[in-house]
């Protein structure tokens, strides 16, 4: 509060040096130039201005169109048909159809699996990564690539790999004496489902790794130290204290994660399209068959808006987290 | 000297054998699980017909690589499809939303991490929220919207709705660089005369171009990456992106034509690599920082 004193009174001498302004002969444009360069200095006035271009795309492009979903949700509006207002009928009937009920599994499965699997191989990376050694840098910034390259154009090599016929993984597992009859990665509803969760922590490992990197070069090492000449061994070691030191990076990173793959789309998609027999959908790509391909969008709209009340959870336990570590 | 100073590092001293269990011989697995894909990709856009047709089980003496390297699948990507097309316009969106978001989030970055007004922190949380919004929450409403503003099937359609996933991101990135500069530099030029506007512009931004570069090349690879909007927005094959016109004129029914999709997937990421690789410290910067804001 007490820095902002001494500004209001400056605005105040800068009105009286504007009413000056206007007393004397000065031109209008002058004057309003003056006056312009006065509310620039007012911070209500200058905040608000600065804030508009992001309020008024979000306010466009976030906040209408979820109003918008909303209301199209209530409605049985295909493309080109606004539609009338059905209640909740759009819900009910997403709710009865066996693909979205296979969908919500399938999303839970694709989320939990998925986000253990990143948080512990990117844990583990994270504290190789870590240590000294040659090349650090190459070997830190080439581990990276799976998260920076197009998700879809990565995906498209997986498939590639996954392949019912001339799929490398089948081969070299066969010529490694692994395998006599060839997977179908893609193929079984089950093992599609499985090959869509490792392509997703191949993707997103590395964004956990590096992140909670930076966790841990915050930890010091001589806590390690001590630790050790009082016989903690490794295990100890990370449980006690890097595990607590990096939990607020952890707890970001996780929630974050959690919520892009909760609302994956792009991976499942490229990857099976849902398929086979519908085994693989999430809610995205099940909101995106219903209201694009087959072109109800009241249907469609429902279903992705299903995902509102778990994203709204997450959102909620994400923002109390925050304030809490930044309170604390 | 080697073994120590990261976590963990103690028990290796001594025992070689263990450095190698505990260390060498895990990230030797994390570095081939996380390449080969890419490699595959490679071997795949070069590798003739022939070569990538055969049965899983037949007699295969090059498997990981191919003694008759050929372009053909490059020729058929350009010849045969809008590649080239495509690649401008990925580049040309991603530039454009790009350069708005940055705008955008440097401004409403400054003023909320400088400027006391009513309703900032409030605001600044909902811009936070809207960080969190996945783009698959709101598509279907969007392409109603993105028709009535018709705005369908151009690049404008993308070129304005991306920001809605990069501005929250930049303003953030950037609110929370421009906290650790010190207001006292900014307060010197005030009291020289300069205006407020003018102390941001000249003082305060060009000492948070490291930030701004930082959120550029984050913002620039999400908008390369993204795949929905441009998938549901765009129909004509002379506006696609390349994610999106990769899989979608590649693939015909059943068919998958295999060589000129690795060859698309290699070009459609060497410009990401590029840029990533001339700036893996920015980059690497963004992605820790956004995980802090």
């Amino acid at each position: 509060m007490a820095a902002r004193e001494p500004r209001s009174i400056a605005g105040g001498a800068g009105g009286a040096a504007e009413a000056a302004s206007r007393l004397t002969v000065a031109p209008r444009a002058t004057a309003r130039a003056a006056w312009l360069g006065q509310a620039l200095e007012n911070e209500r006035v200058l905040g608000f201005l600065l804030l508009s271009p992001t309020v008024v795309l979000l306010g466009l492009f976030i906040a209408y169109p979820f109003v918008k979903g909303v209301w199209i949700s209530l409605t049985n509006a295909t493309v080109g048909n606004p539609g009338a207002f059905v209640g909740l009928h759009n819900f009910e009937k997403v709710f009865h159809d066996s693909i979205f009920r296979q969908a919500t599994y399938n999303t839970f499965v694709y989320t939990a699996l998925a986000t253990v699997g990143k948080l512990a191989l990117g844990m583990w990376l994270a504290l190789l990564l870590n240590r000294h050694f040659r090349a650090k840098r190459l070997v830190r910034a080439s581990m990276l690539l799976p998260f920076i390259i197009p998700t879809v154009l990565s995906t498209l090599a997986w498939k590639w790999m996954f392949d019912p016929t001339f799929s490398v993984l089948n081969w070299s597992l066969y010529h490694a004496g692994i395998i006599q009859t060839r997977i179908g990665w893609l193929t079984d509803p089950t093992m599609a489902l499985m090959s869509v969760v490792v392509v997703n922590i191949w993707r997103g490992m590395p964004f956990y790794a590096i992140s909670l990197l930076a966790g841990l070069q915050t930890v010091s090492p001589e806590l390690h130290e001590a630790a050790a000449i009082d016989g903690a061994n490794g295990w100890q070691r990370f449980w006690r204290i890097t595990w607590p030191l990096v939990l607020p990076v952890t707890m970001v990173v996780t929630l974050f994660s959690v919520i892009q793959t909760f609302a994956d789309f792009q991976l499942v998609y490229a990857l099976t399209g849902g398929g086979p027999a519908n085994s693989t959908h999430l809610f995205a790509t099940y909101a995106y068959q219903v209201g694009i391909v087959t072109g109800l969008l009241g249907e469609g709209a429902a279903a992705s808006l299903a995902m509102f009340p778990m994203l709204f959870v997450i959102v909620i336990i994400q923002l109390w987290y925050i304030r809490r570590v930044e309170g604390a | 000297m080697a073994g120590r100073g990261g976590s963990g590092s103690g028990m290796v001293e001594g025992a070689l054998w263990k450095k190698w269990l505990y260390f060498y011989i895990p990230l030797f697995v994390f570095m081939v699980g996380t390449l080969f894909p890419f490699y595959w990709m490679l071997v795949t856009a070069f590798r003739p017909d022939g070569e990538l047709y055969r049965p899983w089980r037949a007699v295969n003496n090059t498997p990981f690589w191919t003694t008759h390297p050929t372009y053909e699948h490059f020729v058929y990507l350009f010849q045969q499809t809008m590649f080239g097309t495509w690649l401008y316009n990925t580049m040309f969106i991603a530039v454009i939303s790009t350069v708005i978001s940055i705008f955008c989030g440097l401004l409403a970055g400054y003023a909320l991490a400088r400027l006391r007004f009513p309703l900032a922190g409030s605001i600044g949380t909902s811009i936070f929220v809207t960080y969190l919004v996945p783009p698959t929450l709101l598509f279907i409403p969007l392409a109603n919207i993105v028709r009535d503003f018709r705005l369908g099937d151009t690049p404008w359609a993308l070129i304005l709705t991306y920001p809605t996933f990069l501005i929250p991101f930049c303003t953030w990135l950037l609110m929370g660089y421009f906290k650790t500069i010190p207001k006292e530099l900014e307060e010197c030029a005030r009291i020289d005369g300069a205006s407020r506007i003018r102390a941001m512009v000249q003082i305060v931004f060009p000492i948070a171009t490291p930030g701004i570069l930082s959120a550029g090349i984050f913002a620039f690879t999400l908008s390369w990456n993204e795949f929905l909007y441009a998938l549901v927005f765009l129909s004509s094959p002379q506006q696609k992106t390349v994610p999106v016109g990769v899989l979608s004129e590649l693939i015909r029914g059943d068919v998958f034509f295999w060589g000129p999709l690795m060859a698309g997937a290699l070009l459609g990421s060497v410009p990401v690599a590029l840029i990533y690789s001339f700036f893996v410290e920015h980059y690497v910067a963004g992605l820790t920082g956004a995980v802090k804001g």
